[in-house]
């Protein structure tokens, strides 16, 4: 299975990442190259195998419920590329 | 063939009760200045990482138990990814293929909730699952120079996102659904049910269909905030996809809003890019899990729930299932006729229903108040209801004690009593005395009764008792004046 | 004490504890060393002397005091830029946070700061994690001290660099497939990755989250196990963080190997590896028998798959991880863009290099709609295999040897046209991660053009004693660990 232009673009997007259409086509060859190399986990047998989504085998710890945070608005916006009166600013959002 | 089935299924999201975020230690008060409450974690700093929030485990639990739902011993957090400036680190953690609540439903009355003598008919909506999840910020749309300004104080608030199958067909049965379960969740304490603030939303997927066919393509009315824009939203979203398909027109799966100006509904246009949330199991978070010792401690911790409670309030009271199910419909008014029944004496239950139902009810809506901000406190009515039973009182005075205790002239009917000087007069001898002056006084009346008259008898009630300013036992009046009269 | 740059930790301890350098001299004696042979490796990317000596000067007030202080209390270290240090920049080697001074500290940066430690400044590294050789970094590659010519490996190839050079005795890195060990190996050097979850990753800019795990990075495996009894223990901010009771890593260090069964997978003994690293890792396995070790034969049958597995789910995470970065709290973003779509997908295009876009592609790929079972989820299935194959190995075994990387440090430019070529150069230790297991890599000789070569300990799960105990055991009969680039001298 190898990807296409529109494939490489989709993809793009959902991941928000501008491609020139130059950038798309090298993009799409070194995709391809990387999901080739991929490609041999299909020929693995792994029926009846649970898959393992962590490195370690425990369960959740869970955290009591108590407010341990105090407001640090001025130093985390100081580090902001856009706010006022105490708000992130983005271009404006239609929805 | 001009008949339609309507489709509907709500999903509906609950803020959960906690004092702290779902994955983080900031506070989740309602209207603090934007961004305040947004640390480290919930504005997604490069390197923080998510810690879940035990007490909304618990909610979860109280939930699945009071719907009757399987609580899953292992269940899985898994990110939702998405790009959008309210959701800051461009997933949500929610749950997907293993949520914690599965199954259950409600129980719910559809056509009788104002009206004693209209028949109800009861259906039983299915719950699919619920799951816990965390809320986003907010997007502020006022004007910043033509930029949409963002606060995260709301981001990583806990919700437990509750799912039914479609199972209503119409919308009087989606807002009955709703309705029950807004009154639940705040039963079992695990949401404020506030509306306005947004601590309970419900989405709802609408479909229409020809009976007997397969499902219709749905539409998802986005964030309804009152049980009224429900009703209005869903009603005009039917006609909108009747009309549709009778013009020949094809129903596309959308994600609409309701605007309440226009009563209309309309397709978001943010949420037109074809989506792709790419869930998978978030590496930050273990899988949780549920053992059942602890199902058991949150069982043990559980109110009594509002079914079997109106079954109880039936059985043990002697209520009829109107009453049982209006004292039921809400934990605060469940929790003020118990308060007031402990008070008055379970022999005075249905008295108590009674006077809860029709005074203290026609007052607060009057008024427009919630039971638990009634002036007059279950024990305070209960006293009255006391004074009436021991005949301190007759009923007319006591809606006079009622009306002092609703200004707040005394802090007790006994109080009251006292202090006007409304105490029933009972004794025989007062009251023989005060007969005997009003038959004197009243002669014409008596020839009349005589004549045969009957309402002149009436009339020398009436002036026995306005002699006492309402005080005299009316049935020792009546007695003591037919002795007098002989009859 | 012109020697001081040349030290072990329990010297420098000494040393100070004594009083005869103070912390601040100490301090001062690393940073002009900084300042003289840095800009040749560009392995330091940001430096506050002020900051610094502040921390120096605090450092011997404890000590003059004579109690407070710990075994490392005024000792330099530096960081890799990874660790969110407050104050600090911390760029994670991106353009995307060249602009983002960390308001808080991590939980491995608050640790070692806690126990004394001084920090020089902030380690170059490859772009968020990603890469072999550093040549990721947006402020330009690593050398590696041996032979400028040459890549240090990465992605903490800035700290690798920086302890070869003398430039720090100790940094902390990050090894998600190798990150520690492979640059240690390349640059000679001792380094430790634990087991997943025995350090808090709070802090620690997340590549890929399951298999992410900090450690040190030292010249010998005594300096590696006093760091690590600095940095591990229970963090409760870290969901995956274990709770496990305290341990001194140092407590088995001077046992005796006798008996020690090394076990030898016969697939890291193949024909993937260059014949001068093999010798060189013969000899190493000599020195063991010598010490009392015996060797026995394990298989890791499914080992071969870790690299495919490994570039499905770590870029899978990240594509997610990285979502954050979108310009709109902190970081880049791009000056022009006509609204919300464009804002977004212009930051992250000029904020993140050609090796991250690749990877979130990559990742993003994987994850879509009807993709998933068939990538991400067989290769968590593999994944399982491959842990499996080391319980069992670990049935006949203590520790598992091998070499760190197929070959010595390459030259720049030599991989990096060809992204699956420069993955394979982590063919050796990227199944440890998937594992969670420990793994470390000490020096064990030099190779072709006289480049260091590595040898790898992989321990069982929570092993880390075991570890150091089997390298410093070596490192007592063998000097490979104590020499150094000329230049650097």
């Amino acid at each position: 299975m190898s990807l296409t232009l529109e494939d490489v673009a989709r993809i793009a997007l959902l991941s928000r990442i501008e491609l020139s259409p130059a950038e798309r086509e090298s993009t799409r060859d070194q995709l391809n190259g990387i999901l080739g190399f991929i490609e041999q986990l299909q020929a693995v047998n792994t029926t009846g195998i649970e898959p393992m989504a962590h490195a370690v085998d425990v369960v959740q710890r869970l955290r009591p419920d108590a407010v341990t945070e105090t407001d640090r608005r001025a130093d985390f916006q100081a580090v902001a590329p856009e706010t006022e009166a105490g708000l992130y600013l983005v271009p404006r959002v239609v929805e | 063939m001009s008949r339609w089935e309507v489709v509907i299924g709500l999903e509906t999201h609950a803020q959960l009760q906690t004092k702290s975020k779902i994955f983080s230690g900031s506070s989740i008060a309602f209207g603090a200045e934007p961004n305040v409450q947004a640390n480290a974690v919930d504005i997604a700093l490069p390197g923080v990482l998510p810690v879940l929030n035990r007490e909304a485990v618990v909610c979860a639990i109280k939930f699945g138990l009071a719907v009757g739902a399987t609580i899953a011993p292992r269940s899985i957090f898994a990110r939702k990814n998405y790009f959008y400036p309210d959701l800051p680190k461009g997933y949500q953690i929610s749950q997907f293929e293993i949520p914690v609540v599965a199954g259950g439903g409600l129980a719910i009355r559809v056509g009788a909730a104002n009206d004693p003598n209209a028949t109800a008919t009861e259906k039983f909506v299915h719950l699919t699952r619920a799951h816990l999840e965390e809320d986003a910020g907010k997007s502020l749309h006022e004007d910043f120079h033509g930029r949409t300004g963002i606060d995260l104080n709301r981001a990583g608030t806990p919700l437990l996102e509750i799912v039914t199958e479609p199972d209503m067909r119409s919308s009087a049965e989606a807002v009955a659904y709703a309705r029950a379960l807004h009154s639940l969740v705040q039963w079992i304490g695990i949401c404020d049910g506030n509306m306005q603030e947004g601590s309970f939303r419900c989405d709802a997927n609408v479909s229409v269909r020809r009976p007997g066919e397969p499902l219709g393509t749905r539409r998802e009315i986005k964030n309804l905030n009152s049980f009224r824009f429900m009703q209005q939203a869903i009603d005009f979203e039917v006609q909108w996809q009747i009309n549709e398909i009778t013009e020949g027109r094809a129903i596309r799966q959308a994600t609409v809003l309701f605007d309440p100006d226009t009563g209309e509904t309309r397709s978001m246009r943010s949420k037109e890019d074809a989506h792709d949330y790419r869930y998978f199991p978030d590496p930050d978070l273990l899988p949780l899990e549920i053992r059942p010792e602890w199902i058991a401690e949150v069982k043990a911790g559980l109110p009594e729930l509002p079914q079997a409670m109106n079954a109880r309030f039936q059985s043990e009271y002697g209520l009829s299932a109107y009453d049982a199910s209006i004292l039921t419909a809400t934990r605060a008014m469940a929790d003020f006729y118990i308060a007031a029944v402990a008070a008055a004496g379970a022999g005075n239950a249905k008295t108590v229903a009674n006077w809860i139902m029709g005074e203290l009810a026609a007052r607060l809506n009057k008024n427009d108040m919630a039971v638990d901000a009634s002036p007059i406190s279950a024990t305070q009515l209960a006293g009255l209801i006391q004074r009436i039973a021991d005949n301190t009182i007759s009923n007319n005075i006591a809606k006079k004690v009622f009306e002092a205790l609703w200004n707040g002239e005394g802090s007790s009917a006994d109080e009251i009593i006292e202090k006007q000087g409304l105490k029933q007069i009972t004794d025989t001898g007062a009251i023989e005395a005060l007969v005997d002056e009003v038959l004197a006084a009243n002669q014409k009346s008596v020839e009349e009764f005589r004549a045969g008259k009957e309402k002149a008898f009436n009339a020398l009630v009436g002036q026995a008792m306005k002699a006492t300013k309402g005080k005299a036992n009316p049935q020792q009046v009546t007695d003591l004046l037919k002795k007098k009269l002989g009859v | 004490m012109s020697d001081l740059f040349n030290s072990s930790l329990r010297q420098l301890a000494a040393t100070l504890t004594a009083r005869k350098i103070s912390a601040v001299e100490l301090a001062t004696l690393f940073l002009d060393r900084i300042d003289r042979l840095n800009p040749g490796l560009n392995a330091f990317i940001a430096l506050d002397r002020d900051k610094t000596l502040a921390q120096a000067r605090a450092a011997d007030e404890k000590l003059n005091a004579g109690a407070g202080g710990t075994a490392l209390t005024g000792i330099p270290l530096a960081h890799k830029d990874i660790f969110c240090t407050k104050g600090w920049r911390t760029s994670c080697g991106s353009k995307m946070l060249e602009n983002f001074v960390s308001p808080y500290d991590a939980h491995v940066v608050e640790k070692l700061a806690g126990a004394g430690m001084v920090t020089l400044g902030k380690l170059n590294m490859d772009e968020f994690a990603m890469g072999s050789s550093n040549e990721t970094s947006h402020f330009g590659p690593v050398k590696n001290p041996w032979d400028v010519s040459r890549v240090p490996g990465g992605s903490s190839g800035g700290s690798a660099a920086a302890i070869a050079a003398r430039l720090a005795p100790a940094a902390t890195g990050t090894d998600t497939g190798g990150s520690i060990r492979q640059p240690a190996a390349l640059c000679g050097l001792t380094g430790l990755k634990p087991t997943y979850g025995a350090v808090s990753r709070y802090g620690m800019i997340a590549f890929a989250s399951s298999l992410d795990q900090a450690g040190p990075m030292a010249k010998s495996a005594e300096d590696c196990a006093l760091l690590l009894n600095a940095m591990a223990g229970f963090d409760p901010r870290d969901s995956t963080s274990l709770e496990r009771p305290t341990e001194d890593y140092a407590r088995d260090l001077e046992k005796p190997l006798a008996g020690l069964r090394i076990g030898l997978p016969k697939e890291f003994f193949g024909d993937g590896m260059d014949a001068d690293v093999r010798a060189a890792v013969d000899a190493a396995l000599d020195e063991y028998r010598k010490l009392g070790a015996i060797t026995v034969e394990v298989q890791l049958p499914n080992s071969g798959l870790s690299v495919p597995a490994y570039y499905v789910i770590a870029p899978a995470e990240a594509s997610s991880n990285l979502s954050r970065f979108d310009g709109v709290r902190y970081g880049y973003r791009a000056p022009e863009y006509s609204d919300l779509a464009e804002m977004y997908s212009r930051s992250r295009a000029q904020g993140f290099g050609a090796e991250v876009k690749r990877r979130i592609l990559i990742g993003t790929y994987v994850l879509s709609h009807g993709y998933y079972d068939a990538y991400y989820l067989k290769a968590q299935k593999i994944r399982r295999l491959i842990a499996a194959d080391f319980q069992e190995a670990f049935k006949v075994c203590d520790v598992i040897m091998g070499p760190t990387s197929p070959s010595v440090a390459f030259a720049f430019g030599a991989k990096s046209a060809d992204p699956v070529q420069m993955y394979l150069s982590d063919i050796y230790t990227i199944s440890t991660n998937l594992a969670g297991l420990p793994g470390m890599s000490l020096p064990c000789g030099f190779g072709n053009n006289n480049m260091p070569v590595g040898l790898q300990i992989i321990g069982s799960w929570f092993g880390e004693a075991k570890m150091l105990n089997v390298a410093h055991q070596y490192q007592r009969v063998t000097d490979w660990h104590t020499r150094m680039p000329k230049e650097s001298k």
